[in-house]
Parts: structure tokens; C-alpha cells; sequence
């Protein structure tokens, strides 16, 4: 692409300083990319690149490390708390969050995710949620909807089959250690802005060594999904956050 | 100098910390030693043995097959360990219990009569260091000024309080010990 | 009397007061008989409260390992210990570890199995320990103490030999040993590094936050591209020549006159020294060949006593048959390699073993 300049007048939108120029390997249309963005923010602002710890899952997001210019470690398919655990209580000063999908949390990484937040650990896991598992080519998850069709549920889910969805946020909202538990979405520019206030509380409540927090995105994935982009924020809003409303679930501070 | 001793009982007996103090005090007296547990799920009413080497050059094998001595505080432990005396050794049983006393009679049988003794005065957690107390009449491989270094050792500071009564069950244990056959 | 700092101690436990004194940053583990004492031992001493370092019961070996992880990749010295089903858990997690070139120590206190097993010793594991255990071409150095004093020395060495090389490390030890007390001497307390050390030292790898840093680390094992997959496994592969090359030990006991060599690690070569006593007092030549690297494998020692004309190899282990596969390679048909092994928990006596080798070797 020719390089061209722009002149400051014109300039509308810049990348944020922390993205860096690595080309994403995500689907057009996909919200990752709008959460990576957020989250550059939020450490920009904050002042916290030199000191901010980022776990990348297994699954689409895998590459995370590639676009985020901050020191990153990828875990193994669903031990993103685990290891933020370790590298949280080693470096009690530094910020140390996970990125996970709903294949590598909810499924896979169930236990370590709950044990990590029961334990009050001072670490943020932002959670995306699209109802599907993305990088393998679009199998059930857990938090797959019924009568959801999915490659391993091609009649859609079935409760008598594949048994029934869950509410990661509201079941974490149960734990002692966890004192923010909120669920958004980055479908309109409205909820983006939403959403990076949630990041940003999120961050600030694990730096003032508050306990857990996690931001649930419920996310489209278009390809997945097999829609459009435009279609695939609709159906979103139809089907997905009637079943996963948005809002703060849970803000406290930790039990004495 | 080597002594193999095979300590054996119930669990909750003290067998193990049997073998730790006379362990420890091994190592006060510069000695080489060993302590092979039979480990697992040794709560009271299970059984416990342990497997001390008290010797004055560096030691092979932490366990073996046959025993100088054996120590053993009930019927299962007799029936076990009595064939397992080396020719010419030594074995100490409390009669407590006991309903098939030891038979052999190519090894001196000596019999302690600690937990008796230790109803008789109210104070049943002496029990082990009374039967160590025994032994140590029979072999004294360590001296006492060292046994009492070994026991403060193997107890935690808050339990310090309680070495003058075990000194006293120790030298209780060298009176009452007595030869059966 | 002794020196005051001349302590009887358990395996276990003196794992815990070597990580402790040797400036470990971090440990991370799960309960599992028969080495629970080292968890126990650590959160009895609380060195968060002097040396600074963290102890944490993870809810899983499959999360300690992730942790052991998450904590190797700041650069830090971090450990985990457990048993042989414990371990099985960790795989995974290892062959991160040694993709990522990560420095660590785990300690596999061996129980008999497979499957759940037992919890009395065994020796069962020495596959999974020296030939991978988790996916992929990978090696661990793996040491194997066999008194507990090399328990306790070997931690330090341990991480040594991680840092140096940069790979996750082994002490493959067993119940027995772990379990067992005998006399220990405690080294000087070692400070931990700084945060500050740590990024100046390790700068160019660990993911402890970019602080002054320009370029930012990543810790991945992760690469879709064949050619740039290639290129790191031929990395790990010099890596792994340069290790065999460097860090060989083993201790020879009475080999140099020997008729007949045992070669035995760890609680069985222990047992197996008895067999030289015994022996010789029969007139029979016997020495005993310890491999303490089970990774890198003493090859040479052993190919070198087969060139010398010994007459025969006892392999004794406490398993079916595992680490007289090397003795084989290393021996290469100069000489009769015959195995004798107990399974399930049991251990041989020496005098056990000594028959066998007149009944195998001697005949």
C-alpha cells in the first residue's frame, strides 16, 4: 500500500499507540479486534506498558500477543489463570490480565478460571464470548444456545444431547474472591465506550489489589456464525445478549 | 559399629517418633543414621514400623531383611518381625496385648511393660520413650547426655516443657525391662 | 557432639529448606502421597514472611504446572514437586516448558503404578522422565538423588543446570528417599534475585513486563509456519547434543577391579552398594555404576567399563525394565545387560540381588 500522508486536519482516527503495525489475522466483521483496541487503550492510558503482563488463550485470539505491544506469555489451552496467577503473585505490582474465549474459559479452562477468581486473585480476565469455538472451524461451546447450529451440532444444540448453556459471569459473580464481574458487547460505537469503562474498572480494581474481575464481551463471530458482519451483529442482539444480558453483574469489594 | 532396628506397633503408639529420637540421638553422637518408615495411612489402630541404622561408616542400604533388634508393641508386629531377628539379637515386646508370645529361642526375648506402667502413673504418652528407655539398658549405643539432645530435637519448642518427665520414663524403662528367656 | 546445623530430616522435607535457602521465587503444587511434606514444610516455614518467596496450593497439578509456567516465563526461579499420577497431569505443561526454553525444577517423588497405583516407592516413571512423557521432541535433565543430601544438594544444582541451559530440570527421586530421614548439612541462606537482576539478566526472554525494554518478549510455543518449527526443534536438538556433551555425572563405586557392574539409581542403587560388601566378602568382584544424570545418560562410563571386558551389567530398578534400555545402547552387545526389577512397592534386598546377579551373571 503507497504511504500516504495525512494531513492533521483530515486526520479522523489513529491507531492506538500500543497496536502494533503486525497485519490481524482476524475475520472482517470479527469483535476481537475492537477489544484488542480497548485494551491498548486502557494501558496507554493508564501508563502501565512497561509493568502490564497479557495471557493469550488457545483459540482465535491465540495470536493476541502479536498485536498488543506489552510483554505477553500464551498459555496452554485453557490455563490462562493459572498462569496469571503465578506471574501476579511473583510481580504483585505489575498489572497481569488473561484473554480468553468461551471454548478455552468455559470449557477447557473451567476450573482454573473459578479457582483463580475463589482465590481473590489480583488479575483481570477479559472473556469473549461468541458461542462458539472459532479457530478449530466453528464447534459447540459452552455457552452455545440451544438450537444453535454449530459443526458439532449441525441439527442445532440439543439439551438432551449436548446439555444446556451456561452464565460464566453470573456463575462467577458467586465467588467471594471476585468483586467485579460485568458482561458487555462492542456492537455499536455506544457499547464500545461501555465496554472500555469496563476494562479500564477492571484494571484499576485488580491494581488496587481488590481481588478478581471479569469483563464478559458478548462477540460476534460472523464467520462462525455464517452471516455477514451486519447480519451477525442482528442476530446477536436478537438471540445472544436476551441470553447473556449486558450490565455489571457484581461490584463489591472483598469479603474482611 | 551397625545396629539395624525394626520398631513396630500401632499407629498412635509413637512408633515413628520412637525411631526419630533414637535416630536423632545417633546423629548428636556423630553417628551415621537412617529412618525408613513404612509410610501410608498410619492412623491410630493402623500399623507403623520403621527401619533405624545407627552405624559408625556411611551406610549402604536403608532397609533390611534382618534385625539386630526388634522392637514390637503388638501381636501382628510379633508374628511379623520375630523371624525376621538375626540369630544371637535381640527382641522387646510389651506383653500388653499380647496372646502368642514370641517362641524363638536362639535370640534374647526381653519384655518391657510400658503401657502397665504407664496406667499405673496416668501418663500414656510416655509410653515410647519408656520402651526406648528399655533398649537403651540393653544398648546403650548412645549416651544419655545425647538422648536428650536427640528427643529436645525431634520435638517442637512448645513440647520442650515435657523432656524432664521423658528423661524420667526413660530411666523407668531401663528399670522395668526384664529378661524372658 | 555434632554440629548444631547437622539436621535429621526427611527427603521431603529438606526439598523444601533447600528451595527456601537457595533463593527460589516461587513454588507451586498439589498435595499426592508420598511427598505431600514438601507443601507441608514450606507453608510451616512461611518464607514469604523472610526470603520473600511465594508458596500457593494450586487446585490441580494441572494448574500447578500452568502456574510453574506463568512464573518460569517472568524469569523467575520457580519449582513444583509431586507424584508419578501428579506428574502424568504435568505433562502437558512440561512440554511448554521445554518448547518455551524455560528454566524450572519439578520433583517427582516416584509412586508404583500405573493408574493409581500405590503410594510405596517405585521407579516406574523413568520413561516419562528421560524420554518425554508430554508430546513432541523434548528432553528434561533429569537427576536422581540417592541419599538426602543429594536432595537437598541436587535443588540447587537443579536450577543451575535450568538456567544454564535454559530448560526445565528434573529431581526424579522416589518414595523411599523422600520418605527416609538421615543426617543433613544445610547451606548458607543465597538471596533471591531482584526484580531489577531479573530484567537485566534475562531481558532478552523473560515476560516480566517491557519496563525500559524496547522490543517486548513473548513466551509462545506456537508456530503455524513448518520451516520456523523446524528451525526451533533444531535449536532444542543442539540444545539437547550440548547437554549430553556437558552434563554427564555418575558415581563409580569399586568399578575399576569389578568382574560384574549393578548399575542402579537413586533408592536402588543405594540398596544395590549393600551387593558390594556382600559380595566381595564372597570373593565375587562387584562395583556399582550410578547414573545421577538419568538425562543426559552416562554413556560413556558404561560404554568404557564394556570395552574394559567386564564380564557382566546387572541392571536393578525398581520397575519392569526401563533404564537397561540405555545400558543396552551404551553397552552395544559387548557384554551380557541383564535386568532384575520389583514392582508394585516393593523394593529388593541386597541379598536378593546378589543372587540374582550369581544366578544371571555367574550362573
Amino acid at each position: 500500500m503507497a504511504n500516504v500522508e495525512i494531513k492533521q486536519e483530515n486526520l479522523v482516527y489513529a491507531k492506538p499507540r500500543l497496536i502494533t503495525n503486525d497485519e490481524m489475522h482476524y475475520c472482517p466483521g470479527c469483535s476481537h479486534g475492537t477489544v484488542h483496541k480497548l485494551i491498548a487503550e486502557v494501558i496507554d492510558e493508564m501508563g502501565i506498558e512497561g509493568s502490564t503482563i497479557g495471557v493469550s488463550p488457545v483459540g482465535c485470539s491465540v495470536f493476541a500477543y502479536r498485536y498488543i505491544d506489552i510483554d505477553w506469555i500464551e498459555a496452554a489451552h485453557g490455563r490462562a489463570c493459572a498462569v496469571a496467577t503465578a506471574a501476579k503473585r511473583l510481580y504483585p505490582n505489575n498489572m497481569v490480565f488473561t484473554y480468553q474465549g468461551d471454548g478455552d474459559l468455559a470449557a477447557i479452562g473451567a476450573g482454573e478460571t473459578i479457582h483463580a477468581a475463589a482465590r481473590g486473585e489480583n488479575i483481570v480476565t477479559i472473556f469473549i464470548n461468541n458461542a462458539i469455538y472459532g479457530m478449530t472451524g466453528g464447534q459447540m461451546s459452552p455457552t452455545t444456545l440451544l438450537g444453535m447450529k454449530t459443526a458439532t451440532t449441525p441439527y442445532g444444540r440439543d439439551a438432551q444431547l449436548n446439555g444446556f448453556p451456561y452464565k460464566i459471569a453470573e456463575m462467577m459473580a458467586h465467588l467471594d474472591g471476585a468483586t467485579y464481574i460485568t458482561r458487555q458487547s462492542v456492537h455499536t460505537p455506544a457499547n464500545v465506550r461501555k465496554c472500555k469503562k469496563a476494562i479500564r474498572r477492571a484494571f484499576e480494581n485488580a491494581m488496587a489489589g481488590n481481588g478478581y474481575s471479569m469483563v464478559e464481551v458478548v462477540a460476534s463471530c460472523n464467520s462462525g456464525w455464517k452471516l455477514s458482519p451486519v447480519d451477525a451483529n442482528k442476530w446477536m442482539e436478537d438471540n445472544l445478549i436476551p441470553a447473556y444480558p449486558l450490565g455489571d453483574i457484581k461490584s463489591t469489594t472483598l469479603p474482611k | 559399629m551397625k545396629e539395624t532396628i525394626i520398631i513396630a506397633g500401632f499407629g498412635g503408639q509413637g512408633v515413628l517418633s520412637m525411631g526419630k529420637i533414637l535416630a536423632y540421638s545417633g546423629v548428636m553422637q556423630d553417628f551415621e543414621v537412617t529412618w525408613m518408615p513404612s509410610y501410608g495411612p498410619e492412623m491410630r489402630g493402623g500399623t507403623a514400623n520403621v527401619t533405624v541404622i545407627i552405624s559408625d561408616k556411611r551406610i549402604s542400604s536403608p532397609i533390611a531383611n534382618e534385625y539386630d533388634t526388634a522392637i514390637v508393641l503388638n501381636q501382628q508386629s510379633l508374628d511379623k518381625f520375630e523371624s525376621q531377628v538375626k540369630a544371637g539379637g535381640v527382641l522387646i515386646y510389651d506383653t500388653n496385648g499380647i496372646i502368642n508370645p514370641p517362641t524363638r529361642s536362639d535370640i534374647e526375648i526381653y519384655a518391657v511393660d510400658a503401657a502397665a506402667e504407664c496406667a499405673r502413673l496416668g501418663q500414656a504418652k510416655l509410653f515410647n520413650t519408656m520402651i526406648l528407655g528399655g533398649y537403651l539398658k540393653l544398648k546403650p549405643i548412645v549416651s544419655m547426655e545425647n538422648v536428650m539432645l536427640g528427643l529436645k530435637k525431634s520435638l517442637p519448642e512448645r513440647a520442650w516443657y515435657l523432656l524432664p518427665q521423658n528423661k524420667e520414663a526413660i530411666l523407668r524403662g531401663g528399670e522395668i525391662i526384664r529378661r524372658v528367656r | 557432639m555434632a554440629d548444631s546445623d547437622v539436621r535429621l530430616m526427611k527427603g521431603n522435607e529438606v526439598i523444601a529448606h533447600a528451595a527456601v535457602r537457595c533463593g527460589c521465587d516461587g513454588y507451586f503444587g498439589y498435595p499426592i502421597t508420598p511427598q505431600s511434606e514438601v507443601m507441608e514444610t514450606l507453608m510451616e516455614l512461611r518464607p514469604w514472611e523472610t526470603t520473600g518467596m511465594v508458596v500457593l496450593q494450586a487446585e490441580s497439578e494441572v494448574s500447578s504446572i500452568n502456574m510453574v509456567y506463568g512464573g518460569a516465563a517472568t524469569g523467575k526461579k520457580i519449582m513444583t514437586s509431586s507424584s508419578s499420577p501428579g506428574v502424568s497431569l504435568m505433562s502437558e505443561g512440561l512440554s511448554y516448558l521445554a518448547a518455551c526454553e524455560l528454566p524450572c525444577l519439578v520433583v517427582n517423588c516416584q509412586r508404583g503404578g500405573p493408574g493409581l497405583g500405590t503410594i510405596q516407592p517405585s521407579q516406574g516413571d523413568y520413561f516419562q522422565a528421560c524420554k518425554g512423557g508430554g508430546h513432541g521432541d523434548y528432553h528434561m535433565i533429569v537427576l536422581a538423588p540417592a541419599s538426602v543430601q543429594e536432595m537437598y544438594d541436587f535443588v540447587s544444582l537443579a536450577f543451575d543446570l535450568a538456567f544454564k541451559h535454559r530448560n526445565p530440570t528434573m529431581i526424579l527421586a522416589d518414595g523411599a528417599i523422600g520418605q527416609m530421614m538421615e543426617k543433613v548439612v544445610l547451606s548458607e541462606q543465597q538471596p533471591r534475585l531482584t526484580d531489577e537482576e531479573i530484567a537485566e539478566r534475562y531481558g532478552d526472554w523473560a515476560t516480566c513486563g517491557k519496563g525500559k525494554r524496547k522490543k517486548y518478549n513473548i513466551c509462545t510455543s506456537l508456530f503455524m509456519n513448518s520451516e520456523d518449527l523446524e528451525e526451533v526443534n533444531l535449536r532444542l536438538q543442539a540444545k539437547y547434543r550440548r547437554i549430553e556433551a556437558e552434563e554427564a555425572r555418575w558415581e563409580a563405586i569399586m568399578c575399576d577391579d569389578a568382574d560384574y557392574v549393578v548399575v542402579a539409581y537413586g533408592s536402588s542403587a543405594r540398596i544395590s552398594s549393600a551387593v558390594v560388601e556382600l559380595a566381595r566378602e564372597q570373593g565375587i568382584k562387584v562395583g556399582i555404576l550410578r547414573p545421577i544424570t538419568l538425562y543426559p545418560f552416562p554413556v560413556k562410563p558404561i560404554a568404557d567399563l564394556a570395552a574394559r571386558g567386564v564380564k557382566g551389567f546387572l541392571v536393578a530398578e525398581l520397575n519392569a525394565g526401563q533404564m537397561v534400555e540405555d545400558v543396552r545402547l551404551a553397552v552395544d552387545g559387548k557384554t551380557p545387560v541383564e535386568h532384575y526389577g520389583r514392582m508394585g512397592g516393593m523394593l529388593f534386598t541386597p541379598e536378593e540381588l546378589l543372587q540374582v546377579l550369581k544366578d544371571k551373571l555367574i550362573k
